[in-house]
């Protein structure tokens, strides 16, 4: 209930052409894996997603994932689908969902949640290999998370 | 060949591959290299896996399958491979008297090559100490109980130098570590960290090593994770790489805190990982970009 009136009040600001705040994490409101609502109050910037998408110490997507519309972007790898045509197959809340935290969509799966920030195992202070402070940032912020997902708009077959 | 669900993956690749004009990536290991070093030392490359790995392998594939042709060329030539360095001066060490006892390896071992065997069955219970030992413990242990010499740091050049020596010993030798009995508590923890998935990223060594080997992420050609060839040159690094701390760098890479080189946790592991690799051999001294 409390959620809803959040949603409200947000939808309200955003008509009457003011910002809101981020939303935490851990203030997602997931629907089978899927996040209707942006985590950001800027449109996603899918120049800048693809800049996150490419940067090893940011998204680093490539390392796994193929994507033919980056022909200049080399050594892509294929621990998971070629994402071509991403766009198609989900929806927009769907694809915000799978790059906040894929788990909740494919169970088990090998990619990481790019938006979480507890319920780690030994987690590190980014690739230093010493422990997490006690606020672990997310590994991609709430504009970063909508840049990407503005990227992946793109990709349709 | 091995069924996995990545496989698809590949042919779309190789697919987007030929489209983008790149050159296709790679992705099994290479079907028929065989390693002969100097010439005359046959390596087996290929095994079959041990029952206990329950078909999470099958076919078991040496790292060195997994490198382009120059790095495999290296490592069949003593004088090409960048190693030979650092083992030159473990075999010196080796004749080398140390400490207040006025004693060298060779006082009490004689000739390095009764080494043989040693580097193959390692790590190991060492019954006096109630604990699984190391390569580079029974090395300190010599060292501060016989020779009267210090301890040498773990991933120290001298340490990795003497490692090296001994394990070049053992080349082409059966892996044949022991799992059971006093040993199968150590192994049971390392199997349990292998499938742990650590840090920020969330992924454990079999969701690279037994998931994914012979897929890309970003530029590296993922292999079984096999220590065989340890310690190892490392082009990038320009220097020795230890297990210890390949599991560091590893364990790094997954945005986790990671275990120190030398501590229970590793030496488990290297145990467990170790045992993985029962079907291949050792090869002292691989090349790796
Ligand atoms: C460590 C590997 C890894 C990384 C890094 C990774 N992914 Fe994934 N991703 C996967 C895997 C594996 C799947 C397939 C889901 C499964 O396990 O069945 C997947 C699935 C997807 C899908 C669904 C594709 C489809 O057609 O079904 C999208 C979209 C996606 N990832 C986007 C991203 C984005 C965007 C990033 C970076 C911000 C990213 N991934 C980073 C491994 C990864
Ligand atoms: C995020 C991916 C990833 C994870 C997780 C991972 N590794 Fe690796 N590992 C690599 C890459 C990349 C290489 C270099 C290419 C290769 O040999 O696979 C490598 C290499 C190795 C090697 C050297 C193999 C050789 O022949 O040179 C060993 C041994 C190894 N890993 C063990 C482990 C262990 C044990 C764990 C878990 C503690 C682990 N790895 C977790 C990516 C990973």
């Amino acid at each position: 209930m409390l959620r809803h009136a959040v949603f409200a009040a947000c939808a309200v600001t955003v008509l009457a052409g003011q910002t809101w705040a981020e939303i935490a994490p851990a203030d997602i409101v997931w629907q089978e894996g899927a996040i209707a609502q942006p985590l950001a109050d800027q449109p996603g910037d899918p120049e800048s997603g693809k800049k996150i998408m490419t940067t090893n110490a940011l998204g680093n997507c490539v390392a796994c994932h193929l994507i033919g519309t980056m022909p200049d972007v080399q050594f892509q790898g294929n621990i998971g689908p070629a994402l071509d045509g991403a766009a198609s197959r989900y929806t927009e809340a769907q694809l915000r969902g799978i790059v906040v935290d894929s788990k909740k969509t494919f169970e088990g799966t090998e990619m990481p949640a790019m938006y979480k920030t507890s319920g780690f195992i030994r987690p590190g202070n980014a690739y230093t290999g010493k422990a997490a402070p006690a606020d672990l940032p997310p590994i991609l912020s709430a504009q970063q998370i909508e840049d990407v997902v503005a990227y992946l708009l793109t990709l349709k077959e | 060949m091995m069924l996995r669900k990545s496989r698809t993956t590949i042919a779309a690749l190789a697919l987007g591959a030929v489209t983008l004009g790149m050159t296709p990536a790679l992705a099994d290991p290479h079907p028929d290299a065989e390693l002969v070093v100097n010439g005359e030392i046959t390596i087996p490359t290929r095994g079959t896996a041990p029952a206990y790995l329950d078909g999470h392998l099958t076919e078991l594939y040496s790292g060195w399958l997994f490198r382009e042709d120059e790095t495999r060329a290296m490592q069949m030539d003593d004088f090409d491979n960048p190693a030979m360095v650092f083992t030159d001066a473990g075999l010196e060490a080796w004749d080398t008297v140390e400490g207040t006892e006025g004693k060298s390896c060779a006082t009490c071992h004689h000739e390095i090559e009764s080494m043989a065997g040693v580097r193959a069955a390692m790590p190991k219970y060492n019954e006096k100490a109630g604990d699984l030992w190391s390569l580079e413990e029974y090395i300190n242990a010599c060292r501060t109980e016989r020779m009267g010499a210090e301890k040498l740091k773990w991933n120290s050049d001298k340490m990795k130098a003497m490692t090296l020596a001994l394990s070049i010993q053992s080349r082409g030798m059966p892996i044949s570590v022991n799992i059971d009995g006093p040993s199968k508590p150590y192994w049971e923890q390392g199997r349990e960290i292998y499938y742990t998935r650590y840090g920020q990223l969330e992924m454990s060594c079999a969701n690279c090593h037994e998931d994914n080997w012979g897929n890309m992420i970003r530029a590296d050609h993922l292999s079984q994770g096999h220590i065989n060839a340890f310690p190892v040159y490392r082009l990038k690094d320009a220097g020795v790489v230890s297990i210890h701390q390949r599991f560091v760098g590893c364990v790094r890479d997954t945005r986790a805190e990671t275990f120190e080189a030398g501590s229970p946790e590793f030496k488990a592991l290297e145990l467990y990982v170790a045992s993985r690799g029962v079907g291949l051999a050792i090869e002292g001294a691989g090349v790796r970009p």
